[in-house]
């Protein structure tokens, strides 16, 4: 166990699986996301309420849905740095943290986009387009943080603290965004709620959030070994990969 | 930063309990602070300053002003809050007081507890005070005015606790204060939510219990989580120098 | 199939800017940050592979016969 533990922070095993799973996860994703996406362009019956803007839908689920889910794995990720120290951990933090703060650009431009034809207005104080507003505040204050700290272990560390406190207070922000959105105006017509999904819309959707999922795991491990090469530069392993091209 | 040796400055020897290095350094802080009067009132003055500019910016009808009174000083509030925690531990850091906290034998955490608590004492409960001054400047009725007093008592000591953290982590950063409002602003909504939603509550004529004990568990939650958050944060900075 | 013909799937029933924007934008994006990171990647491989010829060369001149004077050079990391 503490074995495995040991290998998973070595940065030259991370590099060497990994290198063996992009492949495989680019292609992976790039099939799933294209099959999830003509499938609900194309093909997946017009929703009998909004027409044809929800196959914005298709992107605009995955998006968002990923974009929230990266903020936890940093979180998870900000625990092991924090207790364990392990190089790796904080190697994703970095890493990840542009992709989350670009998802969660896009889920808001297509909820955004979305609104226009379905509530007749481009934006609108939404809870969850509020919520999304905010996390986008906080990826781009994990960003701004890490870049500020020149010292690479204490941007680590300092960013790690910063991102637990954000995880802490999603929970928070989300209910309190809820019930300011109630007190506001009344619930109305929900942008992704639907009484009941036919399997001609949600099974596309599965695929395209799997899609993207996978996509995103690529990104992330081919973002993990830049930042793992510039780190690691006195190495001899990277020095007889640049050089060998082998790891 | 040697961990050897001795503390130059002794805020509270070994043998001094918990309690007394707490009160030591609520009292050190307080005492710097009346030194330097004219830092104390620049956080009150911005506050003023910013509630002048929504009838001269919006619109100085009644109506208006008595719609959003609640939520411009909330507003209002929270900025100048966020104006002065970069003063929080920057002094201190500084001449190397900070160092010699960390180095004291009684836990960081409740360190930090007592000089936020005093950092409380010297913006928010002076932001507190001056609330109904300016609540019948934007028209507010007697009862919004005492519920938003009651709601930015509870709600400015969460400000200052969080914003702790925010300054613990931009410490000795250059530009720390614009960075410190990008990662505090995000943290801050659900108290302004509550905060300004009790008082519309109470304008509607609601019991204003239950959101105050909500408001109270923010409190609670942010007095024992906050100081952790901001002890650690502190460690890092520290380090980093 | 969900529309009768291609131009009608353009079309959308008039919600096909919004649809199309969106998925041109998500593409766009997606896309750029794919890019962006295979290049960054390249660009990092590219600066440590100039870096060990630099050293490589330097300590060629080294093993030379060393000159009367010399300047001591400080290597500075620059990131």
């Amino acid at each position: 166990m503490w074995q495995f533990f040991h290998k998973l922070g070595s940065p030259k095993w991370f590099f060497g699986i990994s290198t063996r799973f992009m492949p495989w996860l680019l292609a992976g994703g790039i099939v799933l996301l294209m099959a999830g996406i003509i499938w609900g362009l194309a093909f997946a019956p017009k929703d009998y309420l909004q027409g044809n803007s929800y196959r914005i839908i298709f992107i605009h689920v995955p998006t968002a849905f990923i974009a929230q889910s990266i903020y936890i794995m940093m979180a998870s990720a900000a625990i092991v740095t924090l207790v364990w120290r392990m190089k790796l951990a904080d190697v994703f933090v970095k890493a990840v943290a542009p992709v989350g703060l670009a998802l969660t650009f896009l889920a808001l431009f297509t909820g955004a986009v979305w609104g226009k034809p379905t509530w007749g207005t481009w934006w609108i104080w939404d809870a969850r387009l509020t919520s999304m507003l905010i996390l986008l505040f906080l990826y781009g204050g994990v960003i701004a943080l890490d870049r500020a700290i020149n010292d690479e272990k204490s941007a680590a560390r300092a960013v790690a603290v910063l991102v637990l406190v954000g995880v802490v207070n999603i929970p928070i922000i989300k209910y309190s965004v809820e019930w300011w959105n109630t007190l506001h105006q009344p619930a109305t017509f929900k942008l992704t709620e639907k009484p009941s999904m036919p399997a001609e819309m949600w099974v596309p959707l599965l695929l395209s959030v799997l899609g993207l999922y996978l996509i995103f795991g690529w990104l992330a491990c081919i973002r993990m070994q830049t930042e793992i090469l510039s780190r690691e530069q006195r190495t001899r392993w990277v020095r007889e990969f640049v050089l060998k091209g082998r790891v | 930063m040697n961990a050897k040796a001795p503390p130059a400055v002794q805020l509270a020897g070994s043998s001094v309990g918990v309690l007394a290095a707490m009160k030591g350094v609520f009292a050190r802080d307080m005492k710097v602070a009346f030194r330097q009067r004219q830092d104390l009132l620049n956080p009150l003055l911005f506050f003023i300053m910013v509630v002048t500019l929504f009838p001269l910016g919006v619109s100085p009808e009644v109506s208006f002003l008595r719609e959003a009174g609640a939520g411009i000083l909330w507003v209002a509030a929270l900025l100048s809050v966020l104006l002065s925690l970069d003063h929080l531990f920057r002094h201190d850091f500084d001449d190397g007081t900070l160092e010699q906290l960390v180095l004291q034998p009684q836990p960081l955490f409740l360190l930090i507890l007592a000089k936020t608590m005093a950092h409380w004492m010297l913006t928010g409960l002076p932001l507190v005070i001056l609330t109904p001054v300016l609540g019948v400047m934007v028209h507010l009725d007697g009862n919004s005015i005492a519920v938003l007093c009651l709601t930015l008592l509870i709600g400015t000591p969460v400000l200052s606790l969080i914003g702790a953290i925010g300054a613990a982590l931009t410490l000795g950063l250059r530009s720390a204060g614009v960075l410190l409002s990008l990662l505090i602003i995000p943290l801050y909504i659900p108290v302004l939510i509550f905060g300004t939603g009790t008082v519309a509550a109470a304008a509607e004529g609601a019991t204003v219990g239950a959101y105050l004990a909500l408001m109270g568990a923010f409190l609670m939650l942010a007095v024992t989580l906050a100081p952790f958050a901001a002890a650690a944060a502190l460690k890092i900075s520290l380090s980093n120098g | 199939m969900a529309f009768d013909s291609f131009s009608a799937f353009i079309a959308m029933e008039g919600h096909g800017p919004y649809v199309w924007a969106c998925y041109a934008v998500f593409f766009i994006l997606m896309i750029a940050t794919m890019a962006g990171s295979v290049r960054s990647r390249k660009a990092v491989i590219e600066s440590c592979r100039r870096g060990y010829e630099f050293e490589a060369d330097r300590s060629k001149v080294a093993a030379s016969p060393a000159p009367s004077a010399s300047f001591t050079r400080v290597n500075v990391s620059q990131d």
